[in-house]
This record gives C-alpha cells, sequence and structure tokens, in this order.
C-alpha cells in the first residue's frame, strides 16, 4: 500500500511515493540515495540511524516513513549547512572520535541532539539533582560523565568512545564560553 | 639487518585521510554504491539445527506482487563443490546448523523480500542434534593443525611431575564465553553479473581474499571478478574470511543478469552466518618455586567446531611463549557439533587464550605472596620459550614497569576486599598482553608519478577503521621521500595489486614493505628523471629474519574494578595499557587501535555472552539489545602508552601491528582486578553482577 | 512485515471507532516497539490508525494537586517536564533509565505502558511462547531466564514486563484514563497490567479498541522524596535486571507512609504491598528495611539463571530505602 509523502532532507524538499511498510531509514538510504544516517541493527538497538528529526535527535529505523510525512530532516552531511564541516565533525576528526566511520554520523547527529537537550536544561540519568531546575539559567553541565550517558544510545564497535566524549566536550566547551 | 625507513611523516599524528567523508556520512560502504534499479535478496534460514530439508513450500512467497524468484536447493544454480563447504550453499537439502542458508527471495524491494521470505515454509526431516561443548565428551578429537597452521599439541619435560613437586600449585579450569564479532556494519555484499563477468561491492576485509574464496566455489576465472570495498564498517576478523552470504549475493545475482541485487544480513542472521569465537575451557596448571619462578606452564584446551568445517582456535598459543618454564604442555581438543562455523574473532588464540593462563599467574601470586607484577618479571624468559629462538625484541617487564609507575600500582593493598567507597568495593588488577607479527609473502603494491608531480600510490589493501588510508599514505610519503600531501592512495579494489585481508594485525607489515619495496624500486630505477606516467610494481619476498626470530609484541594492562556492595555492578573505571610494539607510525590512530582493543576487552569482560540454547541450537540473544556490547557509560578512563622500541627484523618500518594486542589480557585485568576488590574470584566470563550476590 | 494500511487519527472517537471496528487494526505511538515487532513478525496489524497528533501532548496541572500526562507526550518531553522533576522525581528518573535519548524523544506515555516484553523466546517467531501464540509452550521457564520473572509468574509464561516508567507509575498510585468505544473509563497503574496465570497473551485488562488518552498523578506530596534505581548489566541503555521505584514519608522517627514498586521481577511492575504493610509505623532502620524486602520476596521463585534477582532487589530495595531516609533524616 503506497503513499505520497514529502520530506525536508538537508534542505531538499524530495516527494516520493513509500510503501507504508517503508521505515524513515529505508526512505533515505533506498529511495532517496542519503546514505549519511547507517543501518546497524533495525531496531533501535545501536543509533547509527539516528538523525535530528524536526530539529531533535531521533532513531529513523523505527520510524514509518508514511508517520513522518512533512518531516524536516538533518543529516550528518546537512548539519554543516553551507560550510563544509560542522564544529561537531571537526572535533571528530580532532579528537579521532572514530575508526570504522559506520557509526560515526548517528554519533554526531546524537551530539548534536546532547548539546541542544542541554542548553535547554534536560537532566540525565546520571544528573545529581534532577528537582534543581535550572532552565537557562544553567544548563547541566556536560561533564565527561553526562556526554557518557547522554551518548550511550549509540553503540561503536571500534571503541573509540573516550574520544567521542572528548570530541562533544571540546564543542560543548566552546559553546559555553 | 634491513635498514629501517627513516622517519619524517611517520610517527606524525596526521589526521585520517578518509576522515571528513566519514564523518558527514559521505563515505559510501558496500550497500550504499549508486545502482540502477537494484533488486533485493532475502535469506531463508533453516530451523532445525540437523536434518534435511523436505519441501520447499514458495508458492506463497512467488505468488507475492514485486517477488521477482525464490532460490532454494532444487533450484539454485549449481556450484563447485569440495572447496568451502561453508560456501556451498543451496547444493543440498542437508541442514547442519540452525540457522543455516536453506533459500532466498529476490524481489523489487526489501520490503517484500523480507516478507516474502517469511512465506517459505520448510518441512523437514529431523535428526537429533548434538550442540553440547563438554571435556568430558569421548568424541574430542585432535586436529591436525591449529589456527592458522600452528601445531595442536606442544610439550617438553613433565608438567605431572613439575606439579606434584612443587612449592606452590594453581589448577583450575577456566571458561571464555562464545562471541559475536558484530561489527557496526552488517555484512553486505552488491553483486552484479553480466558479460563482463561478476561484480562484487563487498564489505570486506580483503578483497583478493574474498575473490579467490568464492571464485572456484562459482567455478569463475578469477579474473572475472573484481570486488570492491573502499569503505568498510568494521570486521573484527568476520569479514575476513568469505562467508554464505556472498556467495547467496553472486547467485542472485547470477539469477538476475544484468541487474544489481543487494543483500545485507539483518543483525540477527549475522549471528549464525558471520563466524563467532568459540567457547573456550581451558585447564591450566602452572607450578612455581619457592621464589615464585614458574616451573611448569600447562594450558589444556577443549572447543568447540562444526561439524561441515573445521575450525582450530589457537587458545593455548599465548601459554607457550609468554614466560619461562622447563615443564609445559598445551593441548587443544575439538568437539565437532552441529553448530554454526566458528572463525576469526579479533586476536584469535592470544584474546582467549590469555584469559585462563593470565587470571592463574594472578592466583600464583597470591599463593606465592608475591606482587603480581613481580611474579611476571621473575619468568621473564631469555629466549622464545616455544622456539628457543631469540626475540627480535621484547619489552614485556618494560611495560609492567612503565605500567606499574603511571597507574600508581604501588599504593595497592596487599589483600583483597581492602577497600570499599561510598558501597563500592574497589580494586586493582595487571595481566600480560602479547601477539605475533605475522607477515606473508606476495604483497604487491605499484608506485606511480602523476602528471602534477605527486605520487600515486594502489595496493589492493582494505582499510576497516584501522587507519591504513592514513598510514599508508605515511609509509609512502617517507619511503619516496616526498611530502604526504603529494601521495594519493588507491585501495579496496581487485584491480589494485595483490594483498592480503586486514587481519592478524599484519596490514602494515605486509602493505607496508611492498610499498616500501615499490618505491625504492621505483627510485633505483627512475632515478631522478622519473616522469610522469612512470610506474613499478613490486612484490614482497618473505622476510629472511622470520627464521631466526621470535617476532611477537608485548604489552601489561591494568585495570581498576569496582563492584557496588549492595546490587553486585560492576564497572571499570580505570584502564591502562602500556604497550612495545615495535614502532608507530601514526600515535593518533595508533592510540586509537589500542583503546578500541581494550574496549573490546572490557566488553569482553564485563557484558559479552553468545547464549546458545542447546534445545533449539541457537543463539538466542541475538540482536544489540540482548548481545550486549559496552556502551559510552560503560567506558570511562582509558588510556593507552607505548614505549619505543627499534625492532631491525620485522619489516622496513619496524611496526609490529598493533589492531589485536588491545584485546589481548584485558578480561583477564579485569577479572583480577575484581577478585582484588571482592576477593570473589571469577574464572567464568563474563564478570557480572549476579556472582557477586548471595 | 506485512502489508497494511496507515491513517491519521483526526480525533479521539475516530481512532477508537476504526480500531475497535477491525481486529487487526492497532494504534500507532512513536512505533519504537510495535514496528520493532511488526518488523520481526510479532506484531501484524493491517491497519495502523496514527494517535500521535492527537491534541493528548500535554502535561497539566489537576484541580487537586495531580497532574494529567497526555498520552502522546514524548518520554523525553515527559521527563524534563518541571513539574515531573520537582514533585514526581521518581517518574522522571525512571523514564531517564529507560532506552537512549533519541528513543526517548520518539517514545510515548502511552506506548511505553503498552510495550511489550524483551523475552527473547517472545520476540523469535521460530521459538515456541505462549505469549505470541497461546498453546506452543513456554520456552523461557526452561531455557535462558536470566531476565525473567521471580513473582508471579505462571508455568505458561514466566516474562515481565519492561518498562521502568510503568514501575514509578504504580509507585505513585497513578490512574490510566482510557476511551473505548462504549465511553471512557480510569484504570488504575496497578491494575493495568496482569499477571500471566493461564493467558499470557493478554498484558494488559484493556480492550481491543481501547485507547490510553492520560495518566493522571494524584496529588502526593511524599513523592517528592522519591527514587528510581535500575540495576542492569550495562551502566546505560540496557533493560533492567531489577529496579526500585520508592517514596518515603518519615514523621517522628517513623515510617508514616511508604510507597515501593519493583521492576523486572514479574510480568507487571510489582506494587510491594507486604513490604509496604511492614514499613508503615515501623523506624526507619536498615534491618526494618531489610525485613520488609524479604517479606516481600518471600514466595520467590526463581528460575535456572535467575536466582540472583532475589538478593539483587533485597539488596537494593534496602539500599533505596536508606538512601531515601538518610536524605529525610538530614
Amino acid at each position: 500500500m503506497e503513499a505520497e509523502i514529502t520530506l525536508t532532507v538537508d534542505g531538499a524538499r524530495r516527494t516520493l511515493a513509500v510503501d507504508t511498510r517503508v521505515t524513515l531509514l529505508d526512505a533515505l538510504r533506498e529511495r532517496l540515495g542519503v546514505t549519511s544516517p547507517k543501518k546497524g541493527c533495525g531496531h533501535g538497538q545501536c543509533g547509527a540511524c539516528t538523525v535530528l528529526l524536526d530539529g531533535r535527535r531521533a532513531t529513523t529505523c523505527l520510524a514509518l516513513a508514511v508517520a513522518h510525512d512533512g518531516a524536516r530532516i538533518t543529516t550528518s552531511a546537512g548539519l554543516a549547512g553551507t560550510d563544509e564541516l560542522h564544529p561537531l565533525h571537526q572535533a571528530f576528526l580532532d579528537h579521532d572520535g572514530f575508526q570504522c566511520g559506520y557509526c560515526t554520523p548517528g554519533q554526531i547527529c546524537s551530539a548534536a541532539g546532547v548539546l541542544d537537550e542541554a542548553e535547554r536544561g534536560w537532566p540525565s540519568a546520571v544528573t545529581a539533582n534532577i528537582t534543581d531546575i535550572t532552565d537557562t539559567a544553567g544548563a547541566p553541565a556536560l561533564d565527561a560523565g553526562e556526554i557518557r550517558e547522554r551518548m550511550s544510545g549509540n553503540l561503536c564497535r571500534c571503541g573509540a568512545y573516550p574520544n567521542i566524549v572528548a570530541a562533544v566536550a571540546a564543542v560543548a566547551e566552546g559553546r559555553s564560553r | 639487518m634491513t635498514e629501517l625507513l627513516r622517519p619524517r611523516s611517520m610517527g606524525q599524528a596526521r589526521e585520517r585521510v578518509d576522515g571528513a567523508a566519514k564523518v558527514t556520512g559521505r563515505a559510501r560502504y558496500a550497500f550504499e554504491q549508486p545502482v540502477e534499479r537494484p533488486a533485493y535478496v532475502h535469506p531463508v534460514q533453516a530451523t532445525i539445527a540437523r536434518g534435511r530439508v523436505r519441501t520447499m513450500h514458495t508458492g506463497d512467497a512467488a505468488a507475492l506482487d514485486g517477488v521477482l524468484t525464490v532460490l532454494t536447493p532444487d533450484n539454485a544454480p549449481l556450484l563447485a563443490t569440495g572447496h568451502d563447504p561453508e560456501l556451498e550453499i543451496l547444493q543440498s537439502p542437508e541442514v547442519a546448523f540452525r540457522g543455516q542458508l536453506i533459500g532466498a527471495v529476490i524481489a523489487e524491494t526489501p520490503e517484500t523480500a523480507r516478507q516474502a521470505a517469511g512465506l517459505v515454509r520448510a518441512d523437514y526431516e529431523r535428526q537429533p542434534h548434538d550442540v553440547t561443548l563438554s571435556p568430558e565428551r569421548d568424541d574430542l578429537y585432535r586436529p591436525d593443525v591449529v589456527n592458522p597452521s600452528l601445531p595442536t599439541d606442544t610439550g617438553q619435560g613433565d608438567v605431572d611431575a613439575a606439579l606434584r613437586a612443587a612449592e606452590h600449585t594453581v589448577a583450575a579450569t577456566y571458561t571464555t564465553a562464545m562471541y559475536h564479532n558484530n561489527p557496526m556494519e552488517p555484512h553486505a555484499t552488491v553483486a552484479l553479473w553480466d558479460e563482463g563477468g561478476l561484480t562484487l561491492h563487498d564489505s570486506t576485509q580483503g578483497v583478493h581474499a574474498m575473490r579467490e574464496a568464492v571464485a572456484p566455489v562459482l567455478g569463475l576465472d578469477k579474473e572475472r571478478i573484481r570486488v570492491i570495498a573502499r569503505y568498510v564498517g568494521g570486521g573484527f576478523g568476520s569479514k575476513g574470511t568469505a562467508h554464505a552470504h556472498i556467495v547467496l549475493a553472486a547467485l542472485a545475482a547470477k539469477r538476475m543478469p544484468g541487474r544489481p541485487v543487494k543483500l545485507a544480513l539483518t543483525r540477527q542472521q549475522m549471528f549464525s552466518l558471520a563466524g563467532y569465537r568459540t567457547p573456550t575451557i581451558q585447564r591450566v596448571r602452572l607450578a612455581a618455586d619457592a621464589a615464585g619462578r614458574l616451573t611448569a606452564i600447562g594450558n589444556d584446551v577443549v572447543e568447540q567446531t562444526s561439524r561441515i568445517k573445521e575450525f582450530a582456535e589457537q587458545t593455548g598459543v599465548p601459554a607457550r611463549t609468554t614466560y619461562a618454564a622447563p615443564n609445559r604442555r598445551t593441548t587443544h581438543r575439538l568437539a565437532a557439533l552441529d553448530v554454526p562455523v566458528p572463525s576469526w574473532m579479533r586476536a584469535p588464540g592470544e584474546c582467549p587464550g590469555m584469559f585462563g593462563p593470565e587470571v592463574a599467574m594472578d592466583e600464583l601470586a597470591e599463593d606465592c605472596g608475591l606482587d603480581p607484577v613481580e611474579l611476571r618479571v621473575r619468568n621473564e624468559p631469555e629466549t622464545d620459550p616455544d622456539t628457543g629462538l631469540p626475540f627480535s625484541s621484547r619489552d614485556l617487564v618494560g611495560c609492567l614497569h612503565e605500567g606499574a609507575r603511571r597507574f600508581g600500582w604501588q599504593r595497592r593493598e596487599r589483600a583483597p576486599r581492602s577497600r570499599i567507597e561510598d558501597g563500592w568495593w574497589t580494586g586493582t588488577g595487571v595481566a600480560s598482553s602479547t601477539y605475533p607479527v605475522h607477515s606473508a609473502p606476495g604483497t604487491s603494491a605499484t608506485v606511480r608519478l602523476g602528471r602534477d608531480g605527486s605520487f600515486e600510490v594502489l595496493i589492493g589493501a582494505v582499510d576497516i577503521g584501522t587507519g591504513a588510508w592514513t598510514i599508508l599514505t605515511q609509509i609512502a610519503a617517507d619511503a619516496l621521500g616526498v611530502p604526504a600531501e603529494d601521495v594519493h592512495l588507491h585501495l579496496g579494489d581487485t584491480d589494485l595489486p595483490q594483498a592480503p585481508v586486514a587481519g592478524g594485525s599484519s596490514g602494515t607489515t605486509n602493505w607496508g614493505t611492498a610499498i616500501v619495496e615499490a618505491a625504492r624500486s621505483f627510485r633505483e630505477k627512475y632515478g631522478a628523471d622519473a616522469g610522469p606516467g612512470d610506474e613499478l610494481i613490486a612484490t614482497v619476498p618473505a622476510n629472511p629474519h622470520s627464521d631466526r626470530f621470535a617476532m611477537r609484541a608485548f604489552g601489561a594492562q591494568f585495570a581498576e574494578v569496582r563492584v557496588h556492595a549492595a546490587t553486585g555492578e560492576v564497572r571499570v573505571p580505570r584502564l591502562l595499557g602500556v604497550f612495545a610494539a615495535g614502532r608507530i607510525v601514526n600515535p593518533r590512530t595508533a592510540r586509537s587501535q589500542f583503546i578500541g582493543g581494550m574496549t573490546m576487552g572490557l566488553s569482553m569482560a564485563l557484558h559479552e555472552d553468545s547464549v546458545f540454547d542447546e534445545r533449539f541450537g541457537f543463539v538466542v540473544n541475538h540482536d544489540l539489545a540482548e548481545y550486549h556490547i559496552a556502551a559510552c557509560a560503560d567506558v570511562e578512563s582509558i588510556e593507552a602508552q607505548w614505549l619505543d622500541e627499534h625492532d631491525p627484523y620485522v619489516n622496513p618500518m619496524g611496526t609490529k601491528g598493533i589492531g589485536e594486542i588491545g584485546i589481548v589480557g584485558t578480561a583477564a585485568a579485569i577479572a583480577n582486578a575484581a577478585y582484588h576488590a571482592t576477593g570473589v574470584r571469577i574464572r567464568d566470563l563474563p564478570v557480572t553482577a549476579d556472582k557477586f550476590l548471595d | 512485515m506485512i502489508p497494511f494500511d496507515y491513517r491519521r487519527a483526526e480525533d479521539t472517537d475516530g481512532a477508537v471507532a476504526t480500531v475497535a471496528g477491525n481486529p487487526r487494526a492497532a494504534f500507532l505511538g512513536g512505533g519504537t516497539n510495535l514496528v520493532d515487532h511488526m518488523k520481526l513478525g510479532v506484531a501484524e496489524p493491517e491497519l495502523l490508525v496514527d494517535v500521535t497528533r492527537l491534541p493528548l501532548d500535554r502535561v497539566d496541572r489537576l484541580p487537586g494537586g495531580g497532574l494529567r500526562i497526555g498520552a502522546a507526550v514524548r518520554n523525553s518531553d515527559l521527563a524534563a517536564d518541571h513539574d515531573v522533576r520537582e514533585r514526581y522525581p521518581v517518574l522522571s528518573q525512571a523514564l531517564l533509565a529507560g532506552a537512549s535519548g533519541q528513543l526517548r524523544n520518539l517514545a510515548t506515555t502511552g506506548g511505553n505502558l503498552l510495550q511489550r516484553t524483551r523475552c527473547v523466546y517472545f520476540q523469535d517467531v521460530t521459538t515456541p511462547c505462549n505469549k505470541r501464540e497461546p498453546g506452543q509452550g513456554c520456552s523461557a521457564l526452561e531455557g535462558y531466564s536470566r531476565y525473567h520473572a521471580v513473582l508471579g509468574a505462571s508455568r505458561h509464561c514466566v516474562a515481565v514486563h519492561p518498562s521502568d516508567m510503568a514501575v514509578a507509575l504504580t509507585a505513585l498510585d497513578a490512574g490510566v484514563r482510557v476511551q473505548g468505544p462504549d465511553g471512557e473509563r480510569t484504570v488504575a497503574v496497578a491494575d493495568l497490567h496482569r499477571l500471566p496465570g493461564e493467558h499470557p497473551e493478554w498484558d494488559t485488562v484493556l480492550n481491543h479498541g481501547e485507547l490510553i488518552t492520560a495518566v493522571e498523578l494524584p496529588e502526593l506530596p511524599m513523592a517528592a522524596r522519591s527514587r528510581y534505581r535500575k540495576v542492569r548489566d550495562r551502566a546505560s541503555y540496557a533493560f533492567a535486571l531489577v529496579s526500585v521505584a520508592a517514596a518515603l514519608d518519615l514523621s517522628g522517627g517513623t515510617i508514616r507512609d511508604v510507597r515501593i514498586a519493583l521492576g523486572g521481577v514479574a510480568h507487571k511492575p510489582w506494587r510491594a504491598t507486604l513490604a509496604e504493610a511492614a514499613l508503615r509505623g515501623a523506624p526507619p532502620a536498615a534491618d526494618e528495611f531489610r525485613a520488609a524486602a524479604e517479606a516481600e520476596l518471600a514466595d520467590a521463585q526463581p528460575l535456572r539463571d535467575n536466582g540472583f534477582k532475589v538478593p539483587m532487589a533485597r539488596n537494593t530495595l534496602v539500599s533505596v530505602l536508606s538512601e531515601l531516609a538518610g536524605e529525610e533524616l538530614r
């Protein structure tokens, strides 16, 4: 059963007809040729397919494309806009936050979400006191422990975690300055 | 003795050549090749562990709109048999393990292919299956060799007598679990069969190796097969040998001439089709005199292989070479079971084989009343205990001392269960690491001068995340005497010169040596007069020093472990590895390799465990929610350091290979630290919370 | 996955009528569980009615002092909500302990409550499972049971409910607003999920076509001092081995009131009524906590792989209550 949907992917409006069964990830990869988000498990268990979906980080392998008609999607390839590299890209390069690179676009989209969520004052499972409502006055500081917890939805089999944490911390620090 | 290449670009922490393509996601992996009008393949797997397929009911699947064809053992194209039973799929109705390929659907879309595969039903003639690994089996057998071609058993002196006579002994059984490599990129192949032959975009660790594996099975001249792999999302051994799905993709392509077909294994399918590390049962025996000098070392290993194809993990090997002892014994015995085919996983042999002995060393240290670092230092051999050859270089003692200094080892309490902090028992542990220097003759590389004065370097190597794109550029630059910016590398294609797999931590040795050979020969031939288009291909002969020296990298791993007093939760706040692994070509990518291996070692220590349900004959926790690999939150401080090591015998770069040693010994260091923290000795991995509760 | 029709619900009445009228229809929330099961062949709906755009995405204060959480509120938004964090921190903590940031951005309140077990045999259609296919038998009973139930199971099913959020809601005495073809009703969260008994195929007491529209938290001042503790095999991004949601109200050196629910131990979030009864009026001392935990777990029936859950649940409960008591006394 087919449905016509429109997605804005990395700034470009794309209209396509999809089988209702097609996930957002497969719509991007197999129908639109947008292969920056990766398929690592297909079941929401690895995070490689993470993109920014209407501005928030989200896995795309369990999201039906038809349910996201009209959505605005930013992949790692589109994160920098017209610039060559986003500060997160540069930080991942500087800190060697990857090896095989397969989980990396998902890590970077997730990191963008982490920075945004922290700025909005969202707590995490390791935030010491979640009842301190800080709001914009002081988002929870993204120390290494916070970053590790918040980035745990993105598995990396090469074991680049310490470098990923360093990269995200560097960008977080640059922003708070 | 070879004159080592003078480092200029080598030694610099250059950013990855392929970095920008990977962080943005523009790098295209196997399944992402833009192809016209692809068809999609979805496998059908056996749901019994032993027997035969009586009938395949394909009518419902074939009738589905969008299904192009259904492959079964009845209609699949013929393969040449007698080469590799793992690869000879759909040639008979026999089922040798649950999850084995018994068919496939080819369809217009992946959704239709998967739905149709679910509609294929098989009637089986079941036979009782046998999947139980146990040292008590009476049909354990002695393989002719262990991986890759090492002696199955070794011995000198009399271990039994030495144990009876010794002041201090340890005799215990240690087990490692079944592990699955689980690279983040699932195994995938895009295949096109047309007049020109067969083209495979494959997620592989070796393009030439894949071609050589599939050509005889497909009955094709290897010149008619092209394998391409520019970017590969990890492998850890599981993409180092050909597995059944690549043949399935080729068969599907043969059935759809002129049309590309795409096949990616699901994560679940990877648990039965892409190799795994056998569980191991290690009976370790150590004997020592009053001063803690070993008088005997033994490791008798029992592990499994599949009934259709043998893979004998060389788990006993590290016990042959790490410490001195006059009485020695290692054996390997296998149970051939109705299970999927085991294969390489990061540091086969060394990784599991340093768990038992290195935990036993910790137990021996306690029995001797010696510090575990000191015990290891006291047993440093002068020559390789296995071969009697001198080591080309060996600095285990340096690694232990430097590690102890950096880790703050001297502050360690002697007695276990001495320190509790905020409700967490805290302790530290150590273990040694080692990994051999492998090399294979016959690797070739081409050097070509371009129009703009820059060089093209061509070699059929594959970068699976190791940093090969970057460090081979650096090696080529130094070999040619030009800046790295003037080197353009071409990798990952059988149209490029012959190169072996990215495996055995031998990539840099084999590929780098070929590049150095080609560069030197190019300079010799053309001198200063080289012009655009001049090129030269060189092939590496066998290393003449290989017969004169034992060549190994060594390391020491230090771990701090916390165990929650109430819940038993286990955390590893600190890991430090110090390695003596020859020259480091790129400190940035090398550090990533070391800490990556250590992270996988941590994952093995705390989490990984493929749960094999013997009633059904398959791994039931076959996805990434249930088969846990370490997540970001599990990995706190991991540091890797290395000692300067000048080894003129290993290769012209002086490198020893660093992709695997990081995982060797890590689990033992963590188990030893857990013991120091709690007083609970864990001899069976993984080290999980339940083992600290009663 | 079989082909299916997709409809975006325009209003709640219509959504309910559509699903109620088609036995093969299902509501679609964030999809993180349902689409997973459709891929695995565990769920095979012919029609999905997407309820994520219904106006059920707000957290409102109730006149009596409680909160009403719309069923379409995403887990991440609920965890970050100021009122929830201040007044019901156990709920915020439970949500943050579940899944990952990118999944919490998709998952909804209603969907979280209705997520199904992670039992490996349930999720694999090639192995027998009474929950998936009544009458097939339970593969976990004598199989891999590390994550399975120690309380309230039956020989037909030993699965556990995987939600963290539901454990916190159970401790908080939350109510679930449900709209069906015949009107609305409220079900206590503690009564929403069932024990398996003879019918493990029914996870909850909801009828086909009934839609969760909201969760209501009662005014509960003691919940400001509440806590969720999850014990798992990985430090993050893993389902619970055991979890504890608790709130403690101390007065003059005795426990005036206490709320406890356990996760990871049963087919439903386990309200620890025996432990609560033992503790009301008792002094806040470690041996009291331990005795209460042991009373609650006295009937535990571990399987081959999960005997550790009994001491783990006991110790975790003692540890959470001790921490809460310490905070209150400070």
